[in-house]
């Protein structure tokens, strides 16, 4: 302590206020702190950041060399599963993000959020952006590592640009649906159950073996689940093969969840902060 | 903005379920006053300053926080206060310097200017050296320390502070204290909260105590000192059975009693005629008592006298631990 103690100047010059308070402009910049802060954390959090950057380029291995032999794709399985294997990561990466929203929920620091009146969609928000950095990070990753062991795609730059969109629209949904369970969720070791589900969903699809060959019963689900035209996508840009309508339906799906799940995190942050 | 005061609160009522927690709370702080609001653990304390920082609202009753509705003008309230609760509300994964720093950005202030007011914080709290290393490998008093420093890089008008010491070993406490003590100097206005009669003894300008949902006094320390007695009458027995006679004829007076250490006390006004009136009253055969002495009243006797039960001390801390992962 100073020798009178912090009563001395604590009161210092008033920070000039913003002239107009702006709300939106308020949300925007809190938004950008938070995710500032999302990503210092994710940055020094060095088992979760291990887990999400080694584990896709091990399971991608663990596919292309122990089962890869055994699979039948018309094509090198390298070349077939790397877009299932990005998504997948994609997927596992984002859904860490209910593990990070209940870690707030759960110690004090939202009423401190709160008490400064910052709005749940900016400290969401920050959760979300942080998520779809370390995320995109862990995808070069894959490619990379990809490409080392003879994936060869053949997409032009545009083709590129189109696939980095898609997947970042991905991201972002599965980003902000995995903070809305997050807020669910009482603990966050209940919140990591989250990763499990979304984990599991590129499985029945089209990601890792053709749907023709998984029992008919299953092919309805597996052809019309949110990830299938995600993978086709990706499959067929890479790969400059027609894509038909796939694009699109990856879209639809990726906006109808950010959008529930932007409004179900709205009412959920509410109930749960009230 | 009201002038005089900057809470005010009449008539608040919340329940959660079937559990009432507040059943009518009335309050009122003055501009530049401390005041304590003192009770057991589930007196209602965190509701009540729940409710006063926005973060709740109550099923009855208004409250006004620097001169704003707590409901209706929930932003301007949430722009004139602090809150620091009972859980550290920091990033363990932050250094000091970028809690502080990301709390100047939410409250508003530039890069450049939260980046200052980081550096003095961190300086007039003695953490200038802690400051770059993350809050993990922080001593429990070092991050009550933090904690207090983020609630004022908004420079509030009106400073929440619940349990602010609960959890806390002695040095520590006494470091708060301090520095709440500093605050108070300064002009803001203070309102915390404690179990620890101590700490409102020494900290506040005025003090209310909170019991089952309802603020049963109100009042200066020493005028609630005042409203039970003004002084004690301490006596110190000779053996068991003197314990018990004296017991038996002071009856409902006995303000305390001891019998392990055989000392039993009763309300006087410290005049001798008074002193030696019950003296004799109480050991007629003057056998019975071996010492007396005359305290003025503490707050320890304000509360049995209120409440009908002795006040948690500070030395109770092992039992709440679980309180307060962080206290060291």
């Amino acid at each position: 302590m100073s020798d009178n103690g912090p009563a001395g100047s604590w009161i210092g010059p008033a920070p000039t206020a913003v002239a107009t308070y702006n709300p939106i402009l308020a949300a925007l910049t809190d938004a950008v702190t938070m995710s500032g802060r999302s990503l210092r954390m994710a940055r020094r959090n060095v088992d979760v950041l291990l887990t999400s950057l080694l584990l896709p380029v091990l399971i991608m291995l663990l596919f292309v060399y122990l089962f890869g032999g055994a699979i039948e794709t018309g094509t090198r399985y390298v070349t077939y599963v790397v877009p299932g294997v990005v998504l997948l990561s994609a997927g596992f990466g984002a859904a860490t993000t209910a593990v990070s929203v209940t870690t707030d929920l759960t110690g004090g620091i939202i009423d401190r959020f709160r008490s400064l009146d910052v709005t749940g969609a900016s400290v969401l928000a920050g959760h979300v952006a942080a998520s779809v950095v370390r995320n995109i990070a862990s995808t070069v990753l894959v490619f990379a590592v990809a490409y080392a062991i003879g994936f060869r795609p053949s997409a032009g730059p545009l083709d590129w640009l189109a696939v980095a969109g898609i997947l970042v629209m991905f991201i972002v949904a599965i980003s902000w649906l995995s903070a809305a369970f997050g807020l669910l969720a009482r603990s966050p070791e209940a919140a990591g159950g989250f990763s499990f589900l979304v984990m599991f969903l590129p499985y029945p699809s089209s990601a890792f073996v053709p749907v023709e060959t998984m029992p008919g019963w299953l092919h309805g689900f597996a052809n019309n689940q949110p990830v299938t035209p995600v993978i086709e996508t990706l499959r067929g840009l890479l790969l400059d093969t027609p894509v038909g309508a796939s694009p699109w339906k990856a879209l639809a799906w990726s906006l109808a969840i950010l959008v529930a799940a932007v409004a179900a995190s709205g009412v959920l942050f509410r109930r749960r902060t009230a | 903005m009201s002038g005089r005061l900057m809470v005010e609160a009449s008539g608040l009522e919340k329940s959660y379920g079937a559990v009432r927690v507040l059943s009518g709370v009335d309050l009122q702080v003055e501009r530049g006053h401390v005041l304590a609001l003192l009770g057991p653990n589930g007196a209602g304390k965190t509701t009540t300053v729940r409710i006063l920082a926005t973060l709740a609202r109550a099923d009855a009753g208004v409250a006004r926080v620097a001169g704003f509705d707590v409901v209706t003008e929930r932003r301007h309230v949430r722009r004139s206060i602090s809150l620091t609760g009972q859980y550290a509300a920091l990033d363990e994964l932050q250094t000091g310097q970028e809690n502080l720093y990301m709390m100047g950005r939410l409250a508003g202030l530039s890069g450049a200017q939260a980046r200052r007011r980081a550096g003095e914080l961190l300086a007039q709290f003695d953490l200038a050296e802690a400051g770059r290393r993350t809050v993990a490998t922080w001593s429990g008093g070092m991050r009550r320390r933090l904690d207090l420093a983020a609630s004022l890089v908004g420079q509030p008008s009106v400073i929440f502070l619940d349990e602010p010491t609960t959890g806390l070993d002695l040095r520590s406490r006494q470091a708060v204290w301090q520095v709440v003590a500093g605050l108070a100097t300064s002009g803001v206005t203070i309102f915390l909260t404690t179990q620890y009669l101590e700490e409102a003894d020494r900290l506040a300008d005025r003090i209310a105590v909170l019991d089952g949902g309802r603020v049963v006094a109100d009042g200066t320390s020493e005028a609630l000192k005042g409203q039970v007695a003004g002084q004690r009458l301490d006596l110190e027995l000779a053996d068991a059975n003197a314990f018990d006679e004296v017991a038996r004829r002071l009856g409902g007076r006995a303000v305390q009693g001891d019998p392990g250490r055989l000392t039993i006390g009763v309300a006087t006004d410290g005049s001798a005629a008074h002193v030696r009136a019950l003296l004799d009253e109480v050991d007629p055969a003057r056998r019975a008592v071996e010492r007396f002495a005359v305290h003025s009243a503490t707050l320890d006797d304000v509360f049995l006298a209120l409440t009908g039960r002795p006040a948690d001390r500070p030395s109770t801390d092992d039992n709440e631990s679980e309180k307060e992962p962080a206290g060291v």
